[in-house]
């Protein structure tokens, strides 16, 4: 019987995959990554590329907290190009019922050891001189940070190879399971594992996959250094990423490291082409303005559109993949791919390896998500 | 209509002719427009508007391409840092 | 905050250079309601800014007069950067903003200089060939100035003779063609009477000026700006201390919001038809935009688009005959001009690809794309928008420019805020005056 020819096929070079590709690699397996494109082509070129912890649900704070941490610790190895920024958030409250909800995050994150800082009317407008007066406050979060995707996920793919993982650019999966991914000129690869890591096109390869397309706009200014000092975010925000069925914004700017500013963000269902929808836009800019007046006159040098991987509970697929012993899923991050890609490559690599992972993983499992099957782990 | 234009270049004043562009007034007053995101010094390469290296703040506004912006009495022009 | 402006068009041309002047002119004298839009002050495009004493000039005048009594409405100022919709277009000026609404639109958006990276390049006063020219039509001081003009092409001729008949002190002429190439030009310059005398009035106003072929520069020297220019003259490094560099290393065609407006590009060029009408119907293209080929040969495409757009096709055959020898005039520049592949070993690994975010060569040539390298060095994500990049690794590098977005030309974020306007029926949706308000700081 032949051996095959790797431990685990991580299918996607975005940042999920390469993030798998680092711990596996790091956990002495013998990987390969594939993917049709180049490094970080996907969702991972498109996204803002926050690192933030999120409290919409038990699971999805224990995942973004356990793997910001991860990011905090791997900060000083990150090469600058990264442009690692621990520039921390600020949720932003409009008004006097938003701060309700401030101080409500505020006890959650103090309980679960996730340091705060709840900020009044003043005291914010000192941070942020440019956001509009009459905002009631809000709540900073210091720990959050931000980073430039495409090369995070590269030099995580760089260390997975140093450790003799391989990766294979320009070559298109079209099917996975029974312990190989065929490709699309008819060749296969064989391996104990198959990771699909492919974001929105994970359906194409697992088929059942309950995923869908959530398409973002972003725009970027040119350099005005001193403008924005955090992440800001509206609270909002929450609301816009809450609903499943209809098309929303939230403002949602972020400071890059030349003093550019990322302004965001959008979120539609059943827009399958990425063309920049110039309605959608002007909502989106529109609502940045009501929050900070001065973006308006700012030079916007470039406009993008991405999708998110979006699952119906809004919680990533991490685990093995009922419909096949050999196919594993990490999938599904929705706006939050960059922020648990560490995490995500953590637990799953507990899984495969049958070690016990530092947060519950039960809420990712994919077989959540098939009634009445029961979870097929590692052999 | 005056044959001479007076602006201020990070305070100096330099008179130039009538329209003249920003960016020539920066040139006289021995400036370069900007500096890149490495700090070099940076001055005018196209002359008509596409490069934006010519980018300066004027009258308070940031990244006015200085080819493309004629003088105007009293004009207040700062080199980006 | 800055109002909306909305006007309707017959006939709306992009760009006021010969070719854009030439087919407003020609379709407002058909009878069509003509608008013109323009980035700078004034009509002329960069060929004719607003020179002095050369013959050309008394062309730009002609067709500057026939515009203004044809009654073209000029929007200078102006720079488009979207589409809103099919038959509108948003420009921006300074502060306003253009809704533009046309039945035929006529892309004559010109063309652009080539810049090749070498060491040094990015030092002040190190400049386009058209760019110092433009530089001291603007009024830039030239009077005793060292200048040293590097390339290839007519232009740089043109370019020193300009520059020396404002006083500048011209040291020398780098041409990185071949003398052969350039003896053979010569003789292909028979068949055209008018060039012929062109090149000896140039030959004049030259005079004295050393000029070299085979030559290129290596690089540009210089603390904080320009001090010398080191460049390669018979195989060796020869240092010429100097005040300015002009480069001219041709120039590429403007097509990115022809490409935005679902325009079938070809080789590089918008693809047109002999009436001038691309893949997209009501959208013509005239000038440097279809082929690289001068003010001849865009005033004949420009008449053309204009006249047919304005529905006197007849009279837009007429000048087929004219088209055809300008179109063979610019093949022949094109062919001995070519750029030789020595110009893409100047840089070093240091040197500057892209200037607005400072990526270097060494950084930039171990990617296979340009898409590549653009997300992972984010080289082209600039204001230039890869205007400048662009043809520099296309050429370095071969590789093949992205699609297009908008906006095609850096806007004012009120102006992509406003185009929402036009659809009031959600509810949520707050009106495009009431979000936003004046700047705060």
């Amino acid at each position: 019987m032949s051996r095959a020819a790797y431990d685990a096929i991580i299918v996607g070079a975005g940042i999920v995959g390469a993030a798998c590709a680092d711990e596996f690699a790091r956990r002495g397996m013998r990987v390969v990554v594939v993917d049709r494109e180049i490094v970080g082509s996907g969702a991972t070129a498109a996204g803002m590329g926050h690192i933030v912890v999120m409290d919409d649900s038990e699971a999805q704070f224990a995942l973004t907290r356990y793997s910001q941490q991860l990011w905090q610790a791997l900060k000083r190895e990150l090469p600058d190009d990264v442009e690692y920024e621990q520039c921390g958030t600020i949720w932003v409250a409009a008004d006097e019922e938003e701060m309700v909800e401030v101080r409500r995050k505020r006890e959650y994150y103090a309980a679960r050891g996730v340091p705060t800082e709840v900020l009044d009317s003043q005291g914010l407008k000192q941070l942020e001189p440019n956001l509009r007066s009459g905002v009631a406050g809000g709540l900073r979060v210091p720990e959050d940070a931000v980073l430039y995707p495409p090369c995070a996920a590269r030099f995580l793919i760089e260390r997975a190879e140093k450790r003799g993982a391989e990766l294979r650019l320009g070559a298109s999966i079209v099917e996975i399971g029974e312990g190989r991914a065929r490709l699309s000129d008819g060749s296969e690869i064989t391996a104990g594992i198959i990771v699909n890591a492919a974001g929105t096109w994970a359906p194409e390869i697992t088929s059942g996959l309950e995923i869908k397309k959530r398409k973002g706009h972003l725009l970027i200014t040119d350099r005005y250094p001193g403008f924005l000092r955090h992440q800001l975010v509206e609270l909002g925000y929450l609301k816009s990423a809450h609903s499943v069925s209809s098309d929303s914004v939230a403002f949602n700017v972020q400071p890059r490291r030349t003093g550019q500013i990322l302004i965001g963000s959008s979120r539609q269902y059943g827009a399958e082409h990425k063309d920049v929808d110039h309605n959608m836009l002007a909502r989106m800019l529109q609502r940045a303005a009501e929050y900070m007046p001065a973006l308006g006159r700012m030079s916007a040098v470039r406009v993008w559109t991405g999708f998110r991987a979006a699952t119906p509970d809004k919680l990533p697929l991490i685990g093995p993949w009922p419909g096949d012993r050999s196919v594993f899923l990490a999938t599904g991050h929705e706006g939050l791919g960059i922020t648990t890609s560490l995490g995500t490559a953590r637990i799953l690599a507990d899984q495969i390896s049958g070690s016990k992972s530092e947060i519950p993983i039960e809420p990712y499992l994919p077989s959540r998500t098939m009634k009445g099957i029961r979870p097929c782990l590692a052999r | 209509m005056p044959s001479q234009v007076t602006v201020k270049v990070n305070g100096t004043p330099v008179t130039v002719n009538a329209g003249a562009t920003v960016a020539i007034a920066i040139a006289i007053a021995g400036q370069a427009c900007r500096a890149s995101v490495t700090g070099e010094p940076r001055g005018p390469l196209c002359g008509m508007g596409i490069c934006f290296e010519c980018r300066a703040v004027v009258n308070g506004e940031r990244h006015c391409r200085s080819c493309q912006t004629l003088c105007e009495p009293g004009m207040e022009v700062e080199t980006e840092k | 905050m800055s109002e909306g402006c909305q006007q309707r068009f017959d006939v709306l041309v992009i760009g006021g250079g010969p070719a854009g002047m030439a087919a407003a002119a020609c379709a407002a004298e058909s009878g069509a309601h003509v608008g013109i839009v323009d980035d700078n002050a004034t009509l002329g495009g960069q060929i004719w800014r607003g020179r002095s004493q050369h013959e050309t000039t008394e062309e730009a005048a002609r067709w500057h007069t026939r515009l203004q009594a044809a009654g073209v409405t000029q929007l200078c100022g102006a720079r488009v950067f979207h589409q809103l919709e099919a038959g509108v277009l948003l420009a921006e000026g300074a502060n306003n903003l253009y809704e533009l609404s046309f039945t035929n639109l006529v892309l004559a958006t010109g063309a652009r200089e080539r810049f090749l990276p070498f060491p040094g390049w990015t030092l002040p006063n190190v400049m386009g060939a058209g760019g110092l020219q433009a530089m001291v039509n603007g009024g830039l001081p030239i009077g005793d100035k060292r200048v040293v003009v590097v390339g290839t092409g007519p232009l740089l001729l043109a370019v020193a003779g300009y520059l020396r008949n404002c006083g500048a002190e011209i040291l020398v002429i780098c041409e990185q063609a071949s003398w052969s190439r350039l003896v053979r030009f010569g003789g292909a310059l028979v068949g055209w009477p008018a060039k012929v005398a062109q090149a000896l009035q140039l030959k004049k106003d030259l005079a004295g000026i050393p000029f070299v072929a085979n030559s290129w520069p290596l690089a540009a020297c210089g603390r904080e700006t320009l001090e010398s220019v080191t460049i390669s003259r018979k195989g060796k490094r020869e240092n010429i201390p100097c005040d300015y560099l002009a480069c001219g290393f041709h120039v590429v065609p403007n097509i990115e919001l022809p490409l935005l407006l679902g325009c079938r590009i070809s080789r590089g060029y918008v693809q047109v038809d002999e009436l001038q009408r691309t893949t997209v119907k009501g959208l013509f293209c005239a000038g440097e935009p279809t082929s690289i080929g001068g003010v001849d040969l865009a005033l004949v495409e420009g008449q053309v688009a204009g006249l047919v757009a304005a529905g006197r096709e007849e009279e837009a055959r007429k000048l087929f005959r004219d088209r055809g020898k300008a179109q063979r005039f610019a093949r022949i520049l094109n062919q001995t001009f070519r750029l030789r592949p020595e110009l893409r070993s100047l840089s070093s690994a240091e040197t500057i690809v892209c200037r607005c975010e400072d990526v270097t060569y060494s950084r930039l040539h171990r990617h296979t794309s340009w898409r590549a390298a653009k997300l992972h060095t984010r080289c082209g994500m600039g204001p230039c928008q890869g205007r400048v990049c662009g043809p520099a690794t296309q050429f370095l590098f071969q590789w093949n420019p992205d699609s297009v977005r908008p906006p095609v030309y850096p806007a004012r974020v009120e102006s992509l805020a406003l185009t929402a306007r036009r659809e009031p029926e959600t509810a949520q949706w707050k009106e495009a005056s009431d979000g936003l308000e004046g700047p705060s700081t």
